[in-house]
C-alpha cells in the first residue's frame, strides 16, 4: 500500500537496477463522501433533537411481563438525552473528517455507531412523556423481516448462480397464495409450507427456462412474472377465494413455540426464540445457504457458474443445469417467505399482500453484497425501519404517519445508493451464457 | 499418450473452419500447431476438448475412438489444455481453481480444502513452480495465472497437453522459462500440442511442425527449417518479414508528456510518472508485456482517463483534461486496441463507420442531415485507397475479417489532418498480408512528418516499425532506447531491468 521511496526516473543513465519487486502501487483517493454525509445528519440531528427538542422523560421498556428475569425500565430526559447524541455525533464527524484529510478510510463500525447513536436519539425524541417497548419493537421487525431474509437468501442463491432474480416478489406472493390455499383445505400448516415451496419454484421455472434456455433479457422476463402472479393470484383470490373464505382462505397459522431457556434471555429471548416454525426454519437456512456457498462443493460450482461461466464449462460443470436447477431452489426458498404471510402473521391470503417486499428482499441482496449473512443482516435493517413506523404511530409520535410510512424505502434507497459504493456482485450475473 | 485426430471437419455456417485435418502426436512429443491467426487452430483445438462437436472425422487416443459430449469427458479421457484466455475464476483462490469440477469432499459435501492446498504445492514443486494455493487468482502476475492452468491441467493427470498460444502474454523470460516446463513435461512422458503462430519458439522447442493454412493441413515441417520456409508454408506465398523502412528525420518535439499519473478508482497507480517527447516525422514504440499500464496510457493520451495528473502537449498547446472530442479535433488520430469493442460499430456500414468520429459537422453532416451521396463518394475512395475486401460500402463491418477491419479503422483515421498518431496493438490477431500493410501505413505516415505513438506487445512489431522505444513496466517507464536495440535487452527491460549505459544513450 505505499509507495516505494526509491524510484529510477525515466530513462535514467546508472547502473543496471531492477524494479522488478516494487510491488503494485497504490495511492488513497480522498473521498470526502462519508464525512460530509456525517456532517447532514449531524445537522439535521442539531434541527430535530436540539432545535425543536422537545421536554419530557423517554421510557424505554426492555422486558415483557411473561419474562422471568424483569429488567427495569430506561427513562431518559429528552432534552439532555438530545444534546449529548448531538455532541457525540459532531465529534464522530469530526473524526471522519481527520481521518479523510490524513489519507485514511473512516472505519465501517464508526459509521455504525453513528448511525446506532442517531437512532437511539430519534427514539428518545419521539417518545418524549411516552413508553417504547423495546422487546416489541425488535420481535415486530423481526417478524416484517421473515420474508425479506427468505426473498434475499432466494436472491443470493440466484444472483450467484448468474441469473438476476427481478421474480422474488412473484415468489413471495405465489407461495402465499398457494400456501393459504393448501392449508386452508387440508388444514395442515405443514402442507401448506410444501405447497409454497412448489408454487415458488414453478415462478422459477418460467425464469429458468426462459432465461436461460431462450437468453430471454432475465430483468424483463421477472418483472413480466411480477405481474403475471400479480393478476392470477388476484384473479383466483376474487373468484375463488374471496367467495369461498371459510373453506380456502382460512388456514391454520404455527403456534409461536418457546424454546426453553433461550426464551428467558432477557430482551435476546423474546425477539428470537419465541417464533413460529417458519422463523426457525429461517435460522437453519441462513445458516446452510452460508455454509453450503462457501464451504461446499455445491457453492464452489455455483460461484464458479456466476463468475465465469466459460471457466466452469471447460473443468465439466454443466453450466445450463446448474443454474436451472439453483434458481430453482433459489424460487423454493423464496416461496417459503411467501407462506410466512399467510402461515406466519397475517392468517390468510390478501389480494397484493406481499406488497414490494420482494424488491425489498433484491435491495438487501444487493446491500449485502451478494453475501447470505449481510443480505440477512440488510434484511432485518429493512423490517426494523418498518416496525419503527408501526410502533411510533402506536404511540403517537409528532412525525405524521404518512411521512413514517415512507421510512423503510427512505432507508432503502440511501442504504443501497450510498453505503454500498462501489461493491462487485458475481462477474457473469445477469448475462447469459451462450455456447458457439 | 498417442493422440491421433483423423479427417476432422467442422463448420460455421458456410465458412469451414477445419477441413479434413490430420494430425498425430506421439506420446513424449511437443507437435507444434503452426498457423497464422484464423487459420482454424484453436476451433481444432475446441474440437479435440469437446468444446466444439465436430462434423466429420474421429479422434483417438492410444488408438481407441473417443466421443466427448464435452469437456468433462475429454478431461476424464486425459486431455488437458491451457487456454489462451485463461479459464481460472479471479475471485478464486489457487487451490479451489485447481480443485473446481473435481472436489474431494468430506461430510456433506464440505469441500476438502487442505487436500487441493496439498496438491498444489505438491505439483509446484515438481516443476519449481513457486504458487502459493491461498492466493486470490486476481492478484497475480498473468505469468503466474499460466502456471495455475498448467497446475489445473496436471491435477488431472493430463496425458496429452494443450497450449494455445501460451506466450501471448509473457515476456520474453517467461517464455524461455515456459519452454523449459514443455520440455521437462515431455520428458516425462506428456504429449503436448503447441499453438502458436511465432516462428521462432516453434524452431525452438518443437519437436514436429504441422502447419495449417484456411482450416486445412498444408505440411509438415522440420524445426531445423528457417523462419522463411516456415512462414511461406505458413503464407501460402513468398513473405518479406522485414519491412522496408528509411531512417527517420526527426523534426521539431512534437508531444510532451511530462510526470503523467493515471489512478483507478481504487487509487491504484496504473501509470506512474511517465515522461516523453515524440518527434515530428519518428515513430515511439511504447513495448511493454500487457497490462503494465500501455492501454491506460494511450487512454489518457485520448482523454478517457478520469484520474490523470502532470501534462500533455502537442506542438505547445496542452491536451490534458480536455474532452475526447477536442483532442481528436486537435488533430489525433488513434487506432484502439481492441478493434471491435472501441474501435467499430460492428452493426453499422463500412461507410458509417468511416464517419464515426467526424458526425458533428460537414461535410459530412449539414443541417442535421447525413449527406449521404457525399459519404458514399467518400467511403468508395477510401476502401479502394485501403484496399478493403468487401461486397461494398454497405457491408455491415461485423462481417468482415479482422484485417479489413482494421484497415477501415486506419482509413477512417488517416484521412484526417493528423498533428499526432496513436496505434495500440495495431495488428493484433491480424493475418500476415493485413500485417505487412498496416506496417506500410503506419511508415508512410511517420514519413509524412506526422509524430506516430506505437504501442505494441510483439517485439517483431516493435523492432520493425521504431525508431526509439519506450519500455514499460508496472505503468512505469523502464528506459527509453533506440530502434535497433537488441531484442536480449528489450527482454530484460520489459521484465523491469533498467538498461545500461550503452543501451540508454536514446
Amino acid at each position: 500500500m505505499s509507495t516505494p521511496t526509491t524510484v529510477s526516473p525515466a530513462g535514467s543513465t546508472g547502473p543496471s537496477a531492477s524494479v522488478a519487486d516494487t510491488g503494485p502501487d497504490f495511492e488513497q483517493i480522498k473521498s470526502w463522501k462519508t464525512p460530509i454525509a456525517l456532517a447532514i445528519f449531524t445537522l439535521l440531528g442539531f434541527l430535530l433533537l436540539v432545535v425543536f427538542g422537545r421536554d419530557g422523560e423517554s421510557t424505554m421498556r426492555l422486558s415483557t411481563t411473561t419474562d422471568l428475569i424483569q429488567l427495569p425500565d430506561v427513562v431518559l430526559p429528552t432534552r439532555p438525552t438530545g444534546v449529548v447524541v448531538v455532541a457525540l455525533l459532531l465529534l464522530i464527524t469530526a473524526g471522519s473528517g481527520w481521518l479523510v484529510r490524513s489519507k485514511a478510510k473512516v472505519p465501517l463500525w464508526l459509521v455504525t455507531v453513528f448511525a446506532v447513536l442517531l437512532l437511539v436519539g430519534f427514539l428518545a425524541w419521539a417518545s418524549a412523556d411516552h413508553t417504547i417497548p423495546v422487546p416489541g419493537l425488535l420481535f415486530g421487525s423481526l417478524s416484517l423481516a421473515v420474508p425479506l431474509i427468505f426473498g434475499a437468501l432466494g436472491g443470493v442463491i440466484s444472483e450467484r448462480v448468474g441469473v438476476v432474480n427481478v421474480a422474488i416478489e412473484g415468489q413471495l406472493l405465489a407461495g402465499a397464495f398457494t400456501s393459504a390455499m393448501v392449508a386452508s383445505i387440508t388444514q395442515q400448516p405443514l402442507l401448506g409450507l410444501v405447497a409454497a415451496m412448489v408454487a415458488g419454484v414453478l415462478v422459477s421455472f418460467v425464469l429458468a427456462a426462459f432465461a436461460i434456455k431462450y437468453f430471454v433479457d432475465q430483468v424483463i422476463v421477472g418483472v413480466v412474472l411480477n405481474v403475471l402472479v400479480s393478476g392470477v393470484t388476484g384473479f383466483l383470490f376474487s373468484q375463488l377465494l374471496a367467495p369461498n373464505a371459510a373453506t380456502l382462505n382460512s388456514p391454520p397459522r404455527f403456534e409461536n413455540i418457546n424454546i426453553p431457556l433461550l426464551s428467558e434471555i432477557p430482551i435476546i429471548g423474546p425477539v428470537f426464540f419465541r417464533q413460529t416454525l417458519i422463523v426457525y426454519i429461517m435460522y437453519v437456512a441462513v445458516a446452510c445457504v452460508y455454509f453450503g456457498l462457501f464451504h461446499t462443493k455445491w457453492g464452489l460450482r455455483l460461484r464458479a457458474v456466476g463468475e465465469h461461466p466459460q471457466a466452469a464449462d471447460t473443468v465439466g460443470i454443466n453450466v445450463a443445469r446448474t443454474r436451472f436447477w439453483n434458481v430453482s431452489l433459489a424460487g423454493a426458498i423464496a416461496g417459503l417467505g411467501g407462506a410466512y404471510f399467510t402461515l406466519g402473521s397475517v392468517g390468510a391470503f390478501g389480494k397484493e399482500m406481499t406488497a414490494g417486499a420482494g424488491f425489498i428482499a433484491l435491495a438487501a441482496v444487493i446491500f449485502g453484497r451478494w453475501d447470505p449473512i449481510r443480505a440477512t443482516l440488510a434484511a432485518l435493517l429493512f423490517g426494523f425501519a418498518s416496525n419503527l413506523q408501526n410502533v411510533l404511530s402506536i404511540i403517537g409520535s409528532p412525525v405524521p404517519s404518512e411521512f413514517m410510512l415512507m421510512l423503510p424505502y427512505l432507508v432503502t434507497i440511501f442504504a443501497v445508493a450510498g453505503l454500498v459504493g462501489q461493491s462487485r456482485g458475481p462477474a457473469a450475473s445477469g448475462k447469459p451464457y451462450i455456447k458457439s | 499418450m498417442k493422440l491421433e485426430l483423423r479427417g476432422i471437419t467442422k463448420r460455421f455456417g458456410a465458412l469451414v473452419a477445419n477441413d479434413h485435418i490430420n494430425l498425430t502426436v506421439e506420446a513424449g512429443e511437443i507437435h507444434a500447431l503452426l498457423g497464422e491467426n484464423g487459420a482454424g487452430k484453436s476451433t481444432l483445438m475446441n474440437v479435440l476438448y469437446g468444446l466444439y462437436r465436430a462434423e466429420e472425422g474421429e479422434i483417438l487416443l492410444d488408438d481407441v475412438v473417443q466421443h466427448f459430449a464435452g469437456p468433462g469427458d475429454a478431461m476424464a479421457a486425459g486431455i488437458g489444455m491451457v487456454h489462451q484466455h485463461f479459464m481460472l475464476i479471479p475471485v478464486f483462490t489457487v487451490a479451489e481453481n485447481v480443485m473446481l469440477g473435481h472436489e474431494e469432499t468430506g461430510f456433506g459435501g464440505h469441500l476438502d480444502l487442505p487436500a487441493a492446498r496439498r496438491r498444489v504445492t505438491e505439483i509446484s514443486a515438481r516443476f519449481g513452480f513457486d504458487v502459493d494455493p491461498d492466493a486470490l487468482v486476481e492478484d497475480l502476475p498473468v505469468g503466474v495465472q499460466q502456471r495455475v492452468e498448467i497446475i489445473k491441467a496436471l491435477s488431472r493427470d493430463a496425458r496429452v497437453l494443450v497450449f494455445d498460444e501460451p506466450t501471448a502474454v509473457l515476456t520474453p523470460q517467461e517464455t524461455d522459462e515456459l519452454m523449459g516446463i514443455m520440455r521437462q513435461l515431455r520428458d516425462s512422458g506428456t504429449s503436448i500440442v503447441f499453438i502458436t503462430h511465432k516462428l521462432r519458439e516453434v524452431r525452438a522447442v518443437a519437436d514436429r511442425i504441422t502447419v495449417i493454412r484456411l482450416g486445412a493441413v498444408v505440411g509438415e515441417a522440420s524445426p531445423t527449417a528457417s523462419n522463411e520456409e516456415l512462414a511461406t508454408m505458413m503464407v501460402g506465398r513468398a513473405v518479406d518479414l522485414t519491412v522496408d523502412k528509411s531512417p527517420a528525420e526527426p523534426g521539431a518535439p512534437a508531444l510532451v508528456v511530462s510526470d503523467l499519473t493515471v489512478l483507478d478508482p481504487h487509487g491504484q497507480v496504473l501509470v506512474n510518472s511517465v515522461s516523453f517527447t515524440v518527434h515530428a516525422g519518428e515513430i515511439l514504440a511504447i513495448a511493454g508485456v500487457q497490462g503494465n499500464g500501455q492501454t491506460e496510457l494511450t487512454e489518457a493520451l485520448m482523454g478517457l482517463q478520469p484520474r490523470v495528473s502532470g501534462e500533455i502537449t502537442l506542438d505547445g498547446s496542452s491536451l490534458r483534461g480536455h474532452t475526447v472530442r477536442k483532442i481528436l479535433d486537435a488533430g489525433v488520430g488513434f487506432v484502439p486496441e481492441d478493434r471491435t469493442e472501441d474501435g467499430l460499430v460492428s452493426e453499422f456500414t463500412i461507410a458509417e463507420n468511416l464517419m464515426l468520429d467526424r458526425s458533428h459537422q460537414p461535410p459530412f453532416v449539414k443541417r442535421f442531415n447525413v449527406q449521404l451521396s457525399f459519404l458514399a463518394k467518400f467511403a468508395e475512395d477510401k476502401v479502394k485507397e485501403f484496399d478493403v475486401r468487401s461486397q461494398g460500402i454497405d457491408t455491415l463491418v461485423g462481417r468482415l475479417s479482422g484485417g479489413n477491419q482494421q484497415k477501415v479503422v486506419l482509413a477512417r483515421e488517416l484521412s484526417r489532418e493528423l498533428r499526432l498518431f496513436i496505434a495500440a496493438q495495431p495488428t493484433r490477431g491480424l493475418d500476415v498480408g493485413s500485417i505487412e500493410f498496416v506496417h506500410e501505413r503506419i511508415i508512410a505516415t511517420r514519413d509524412a512528418g506526422t509524430p506516430v505513438i506505437v504501442i505494441s506487445t510483439e517485439l517483431d512489431e516493435v523492432a520493425a516499425l521504431a525508431d526509439r522505444i519506450l519500455v514499460m513496466f508496472r505503468g512505469r517507464v523502464v528506459g527509453i532506447v533506440p530502434g535497433d536495440t537488441p531484442r536480449a535487452v528489450l527482454g530484460l527491460m520489459m521484465a523491469g531491468e533498467t538498461p545500461t549505459e550503452e543501451g540508454a544513450a536514446a
